[in-house]
């Protein structure tokens, strides 16, 4: 089990402890307790598949938010042969917490714009905690229309709590910048899959989620704002953000509901957090088909359908 | 001795805050100073002593910027909001949603229409802040959508006046894509080679700002409008440092390059007549 235990795991860690004591008393005593530990080692299984099979919102958040979760660059090692990484907007700097570049999977180009977060504190503060400057926009619209021109699909990883609220931020025109994406993103000519990978909100993620798809990995969330922000705005208290979860139907299963998300990618034993390849194999296979189908459309039929897409997003009534 | 001060008759009502705007004299919020209500309203609710822009409705905007406010094709008037997530926290989505309704006598924070601006025809929406802070959730995104869906058609202008806190919570992320949907109906007006001109007025934040209304081929704001993505109290916390004096208002955006120009209210249409004008479009006159 990971050191790091999640709220509702902790009837895991209790049964994860016996199992330690168990084996260390076996070898201090030459006792034969393997049948027990199979007895023990069956009770986790059993309990693991029935925490995991009534998550609630907010379990998903936190899930969205494990430490052990793979991040964008991980996602990028497992899944393609060849990666070249390009910097900077040409207008003002260059922004770390997204990721852009050349990618090779199964000997075929894509382009990739991707949110980064931090492992480490200095991880962190180098990637800004996954939040992005207008720079960060700025330089994925330059290497989207650069893969426009050569004809090259795009793949955007989300995983971001939001763009970065800060003063130099407002001053270069984070609104701006976001807002252009929104603008250009609809017309770039090559298919776009999105994909939430761990938690995607407000403009911060929308500014390089648009596209022909939007995928969401089992254990994300994807809204307008975070649940945290929500709930201190609601109740003037952050720590009421798992009522807020709820409160604004956050994660993957709901945006398939609202027909906002295209397809849930599942994350085989119980999550990235613990099977990071399970996780990446799926992604993989699934980018690979569906790109493919993307790659065999008509240009204008692509674009169509994706106006289309984003025309009838909305709930209302006449 | 306290009951003494206890009101035992309710004949004498407490007039609330709000109301008093509505009563002969208002208060300047910025200078103070009080004005005479009939002079406010000829002076296009700006301040004469202090050129403060009032915040307004939809509806004295447009009658500050139609030719005849009654000749006019309403866009999508019907649409309504229908609580697609039953969002309940502190108070029912729903619940505001009356309360809104009753307060503004509008269906949503947005009201859009074909009109006459200087005898040029033109598709034009304008936000109401007083409907649940002019937050854009399916309905506001919607009726933009079919605003811009006309203007495409028809080859009109397009004008949007925001006045906006940004994407309507409750509707979660329903709101957040129509920054998506209405972004990428201007992008498709635009390829349609449209003219459209976003008027900025107090406030314009958030999910709005950071979508249509950073969008337009033209960007006007009023005077001292506040403009921005993040909100102040946020950004402060984040920073712990306090913010410069102006943050956020127009003249600071124009300063650092955001907006075409600020424009007093007294110029506005003017100014409007004069951008399409020079684009060369034709007086078109709208037959209802």
């Amino acid at each position: 089990m990971s050191n790091y235990i999640l709220d509702f795991e902790a009837p895991l860690k209790v049964i994860d402890e016996k199992i330690d004591m168990l084996r260390l008393t076996g070898t201090k005593t030459g006792e034969n307790v393997s049948s027990n530990i199979k007895k023990l080692e069956a009770k986790l299984e059993q309990k693991k598949a029935d925490i995991y099979s009534k998550l609630s919102r907010w379990d998903r958040v936190q899930l969205a938010r494990h430490p052990n979760r793979p991040h964008s660059l991980d996602y990028i090692r497992m899944i393609s042969e060849d990666f070249f990484e390009l910097h900077g907007d040409r207008y003002f700097a260059e922004d770390p917490s997204v990721v852009c570049g050349l990618m090779t999977m199964e000997d075929k180009p894509y382009m990739v714009i991707a949110q980064q977060k931090g492992r480490t504190t200095k991880e962190n503060l180098y990637r800004n905690f996954g939040m992005s400057r207008p720079e960060g926009y700025r330089k994925a619209l330059r290497i989207m229309k650069l893969a426009e021109k050569f004809n090259v699909p795009i793949l955007t990883l989300i995983d971001t709590m939001g763009a970065y609220p800060g003063l130099g931020a407002e001053e270069r025109g984070q609104a701006e910048a976001i807002a252009r994406n929104l603008f250009e993103m609809p017309l770039l000519e090559v298919p776009i899959i999105n994909l939430v990978i761990g938690e995607g909100a407000s403009g911060g993620a929308l500014g390089i989620g648009v596209g022909d798809r939007l995928f969401c990995q089992e254990n994300t969330w994807f809204s307008v704002i975070s649940p945290e922000g929500c709930a201190s705005i609601l109740y003037r208290d952050s720590s009421r953000a798992f009522e807020a979860a709820d409160a604004m139907k956050v994660t993957a299963a709901d945006l398939m509901e609202m027909g906002i998300a295209d397809k849930i990618i599942p994350e085989p034993n119980y999550g990235a957090h613990y099977d990071s390849d399970g996780a990446a194999k799926v992604v993989k296979e699934t980018l690979i088909k569906e790109f493919q189908y993307l790659l065999n459309m008509d240009k204008e039929e692509l674009l169509r359908q994706r106006f289309v897409k984003y025309e009838r997003i909305g709930s209302w009534k006449e | 001795m306290v009951e003494w001060f206890r009101r035992s008759t309710d004949k004498i009502k407490t007039i609330s805050k709000k109301d008093t705007a509505e009563g002969i004299w208002v208060k300047c919020p910025r200078c103070t100073q009080v004005i005479y209500s009939e002079e406010l309203k000829k002076n296009q609710y700006v301040c004469s002593g202090c050129s403060h822009h009032f915040r307004i409705t939809s509806q004295q905007y447009f009658n500050m910027l139609l030719d005849d406010p009654k000749n006019i094709l309403e866009i999508g008037k019907n649409i309504e909001s229908v609580d697609p997530l039953k969002f309940n926290a502190v108070s029912k989505y729903s619940d505001q949603l009356k309360a809104a309704k009753e307060k503004t006598g509008y269906n949503d924070a947005i009201r859009t229409v074909v009109g006459e601006i200087g005898g040029y025809k033109t598709a034009i929406g304008i936000m109401d802040f007083s409907f649940i802070g002019g937050s854009m959730g399916s309905v506001v995104g919607e009726k933009i959508s079919r605003l811009v869906s006309y203007a495409i058609s028809n080859k009109t202008p397009l004008i949007i006046v925001s006045a906006s806190g940004g994407a309507r919570m409750q509707e979660g992320s329903y709101s957040l894509m129509q920054m998506a949907k209405t972004s990428a109906m201007v992008a498709k007006f635009s390829k349609e080679k449209g003219l459209f001109i976003s008027i900025l007025t107090d406030p314009t934040t958030g999910g709005t700002t950071a979508s249509f209304a950073m969008l337009g081929d033209i960007i006007l704001a009023e005077p001292n409008a506040l403009i921005g993505f993040a909100g102040a109290r946020v950004i402060k916390q984040t920073i712990g440092q306090d913010l410069p004096e102006g943050f956020q208002r127009a003249e600071f955006l124009l300063d650092k390059g955001f907006v075409d120009s600020i424009v007093h209210r007294s110029d506005l249409k003017n100014t409007l007549i004069k951008i399409f004008k020079f684009f060369k479009y034709h007086p078109d006159h709208l037959v209802t």
